[in-house]
């Protein structure tokens, strides 16, 4: 009984790593049409998850998860992949845009502010918009006096400013009360979906009450990965992208052509933030819970292994790294530890391989620095700088 | 207020100057490190953890077959050293040399290898604790010997006796370190290579032997600095280490990167403001 369960279990792992396998050889492989990568991966993406999500709830669940991350992947590629600014507190941009929704669209600004609060959820689409200024404000304010350093001790620096934001978020639930501390702020609103329910109504698609928000988080992630990703190529191809490139590539070289090292940098702070707080809004609503143990040094070094797995500087490679840690530490971890836990019942429950993503992790990170620093989707000019080296 | 503060004053300074031999013998090996690699070895702290895991694992298993606590100190000092000097050149063998070898410039690549090493070496003891004892918080085992204190200047500090063995032994360690790396030939030759590394390989310097005895000095520092911690203030657990230690991480970066008494007064600095600090806000 056990083993069939654990079974039925590695089927749908197995099916997951099948379905973003397609999704790397559409993406990677060359020669084929671009239709038919369009058309294939949009199936993939907008038929068969859902349909497997509404056998699995654990699916959708799974793919927000990833769709989170991979924005925060895009973002963080930004700062370490383009600008070559090695950022180890990054998930602190995430902690502001959560809190910026999570503050407001709950009873937690009744606290400090007057006014009808919790907002209706119909202000979070605002609040995406005000979480980009509130974190790219941010990233100015850590950057600022962070980016005039280079290399390792910008990584300290970074690693510090970001504990700061979480010790914050920790503390200011006195003298005045604007976190609630670590108890966490709950529950935060969600937008209202009727509009959305009438929508998939009318295309034929049922939806019950525990399918429908995972849906509609679901496509909404969706569609800010596609948002991210346009933005990113852009960038890349841009005026901006190019300095962030030089800059990376040797700093006193672009300089000298007469890139202004600070605002140019300053910008790619930015812009990662933005990203990364555009993503905390939404999580922070689609958990309804946003607390500070979400956003430890673990968490920006998780982002940031995303990055490196897939490839520093690669857009294709963010996401695929955001997939496969993402399916990793929810997915094969538990299912792992599942089949130890009922083969092997005597071992004591400290030795649960989902208890160690940190191993996990730091080995992803030593192995892929030691045999493939380039990343598993390298970008063109890395790969043949990580070559020449 | 003014008087309270100033009544605890003494206090505070006496616990920061213990804290700060802790962490100065942890900054010696952060600094060590950086001297010789340009790399900010973030798995040192984790180095520190072993020594102070050691020391609890020796206390437990040995203190009831070693009648005086000060042999079963040293012991514990030894092994604690020894496996944590062991674990360091392992690091470097396996984590750092496959990187430096492929001749890498890219700062980054070492950086992310130190903060991959740091969370396997984490979990590792964090697995073995587990499979041992079934145990996540370690508790240091007290010992009849070393439990002792008096107070000074008529109450205003209470000093315990193990605040005083800590004291004595890291001032012999860090006597030692400054007559080993002042006054010996592989000091000169750690010196050199610090200073320029493919230089020093010409002068018949082996700067991979000279780099491994780096580790090896840094990593028992901070493992003689680990068992101390852990009799001073008792609980240990695998994952802590990351916090304490990486506080001691600035201060080598302040105070410039040679083996100089320049990270020991960043230590004292950060460990007095800490102790300062700890009574009126929270972390």
């Amino acid at each position: 009984m056990a083993f069939t369960l654990g079974l039925q279990r590695s089927g749908n792992t197995l099916g997951l790593i099948g379905l973003v396998g397609i999704l790397v050889a559409l993406t990677t492989l060359p020669r084929i049409p671009t239709w038919v990568r369009v058309l294939l991966g949009l199936a993939i993406l907008l038929l068969s998850v859902p349909i497997a999500g509404f056998a699995n709830t654990f699916v959708f669940e799974l793919g927000i998860q990833i769709g989170i991350y991979a924005a925060m992947a895009l973002g963080l590629n930004v700062v370490v992949g383009m600008a070559g600014l090695l950022d180890l507190g990054y998930a602190a941009f995430f902690a502001v845009g959560a809190y910026t929704w999570a503050i407001f669209g709950s009873e937690q600004a009744r606290n400090f502010m007057r006014g009808h609060f919790p907002l209706p959820g119909e202000y979070m689409y605002l609040f995406m918009g005000i979480a980009v200024v509130t974190t790219a404000l941010t990233g100015l304010l850590i950057g600022l006096p962070a980016l005039r350093l280079r290399g390792d001790y910008l990584a300290i620096v970074t690693l510090g400013l970001g504990e700061v934001v979480r010790i914050l978020a920790n503390n200011l639930d006195h003298p005045i009360n604007f976190t609630n501390g670590p108890q966490g702020i709950t529950p935060v609103m969600r937008p209202p979906i009727d509009g959305f329910r009438s929508l998939m109504a009318h295309l034929g698609v049922r939806l019950d009450q525990t399918t429908d928000y995972q849906l509609f988080f679901y496509l909404l992630v969706l569609l800010m990965i596609g948002l991210v990703v346009l933005v990113n190529v852009n960038l890349a191809n841009s005026r901006f992208g190019r300095a962030w490139v030089a800059i990376r590539e040797d700093e006193v070289a672009a300089r000298s052509m007469g890139i202004p090292l600070l605002p140019t940098k300053l910008l790619a702070f930015m812009t990662g933030a933005a990203f990364s707080g555009v993503m905390g809004v939404i999580f922070a609503a689609q958990r309804t819970f946003v607390s500070p143990e979400s956003f430890t040094l673990l968490a920006s070094i998780t982002i940031l292994a995303m990055v490196i797995l897939g490839g520093m500087g690669s857009i294709p490679g963010a996401i695929l790294g955001a997939a496969a840690l993402t399916i990793l530490n929810l997915d094969v971890l538990k299912t792992f530890s599942e089949f130890v836990r009922t083969s092997f019942p005597q071992i004591p429950s400290q030795v649960d391989p989902a208890k160690y993503e940190r191993l996990v992790f730091g080995l992803i990170l030593v192995l892929m620095m030691i045999f493939r620093p380039e990343g598993l989707i390298p970008e063109r000019r890395h790969r043949s700088e990580m070559e020449e080296a | 207020m003014l008087e309270q503060i100033l009544s605890i004053l003494p206090q505070v300074i006496f616990d920061g100057l213990v804290l700060g031999f802790v962490y100065a013998m942890v900054a010696l090996g952060y600094t060590m490190v950086y001297g010789v690699l340009e790399l900010i070895n973030f798995a040192h702290s984790e180095i520190f953890m072993i020594g102070a895991v050691v020391g609890v694992e020796v206390f437990r298993y040995l203190a009831p077959q070693v009648p005086s606590g000060f042999l079963l100190l040293l012991i514990a000092l030894l092994l604690g050293g020894a496996l944590a000097g062991g674990t360091a050149i392992l690091v470097e063998r396996f984590a750092y040399r496959p990187l430096r070898k492929r001749g890498t410039t890219n700062r980054l690549v070492p950086l992310i290898t130190a903060i991959g090493v740091s969370f396997i070496l984490q979990d590792l003891v964090r697995l073995i604790e587990g499979l041992w004892h079934n145990e996540f918080f370690l508790r240091m085992r007290t010992v009849e010997d070393l439990e002792g204190s008096f107070e000074l200047f008529g109450g205003a500090i209470f000093v315990q006796t193990k605040s005083l063995i800590l004291i004595a032994v890291s001032m012999v360690m860090l006597v030692g370190l400054t007559y080993l790396v002042n006054r010996t030939k592989l000091g000169v030759a750690i010196r050199a290579v610090a200073q320029d590394l493919s230089t020093a390989s010409l002068m018949g310097i082996d700067p991979d032997r000279i780099i491994s005895r780096t580790f090896l000095i840094g990593g028992s520092l901070g493992g003689v600095a680990g068992v101390l911690f852990a009799l001073q203030y008792t609980t240990v657990n695998a994952t802590w280490a990351s916090c304490p230690a990486s506080r001691p991480s600035p201060p080598p970066s302040w105070a410039g990167s040679a083996t100089s008494p320049g990270p020991c007064w960043g230590a004292w600095c950060s460990a007095s403001w800490k102790t300062s600090s700890a009574p009126t806000c929270p972390s």
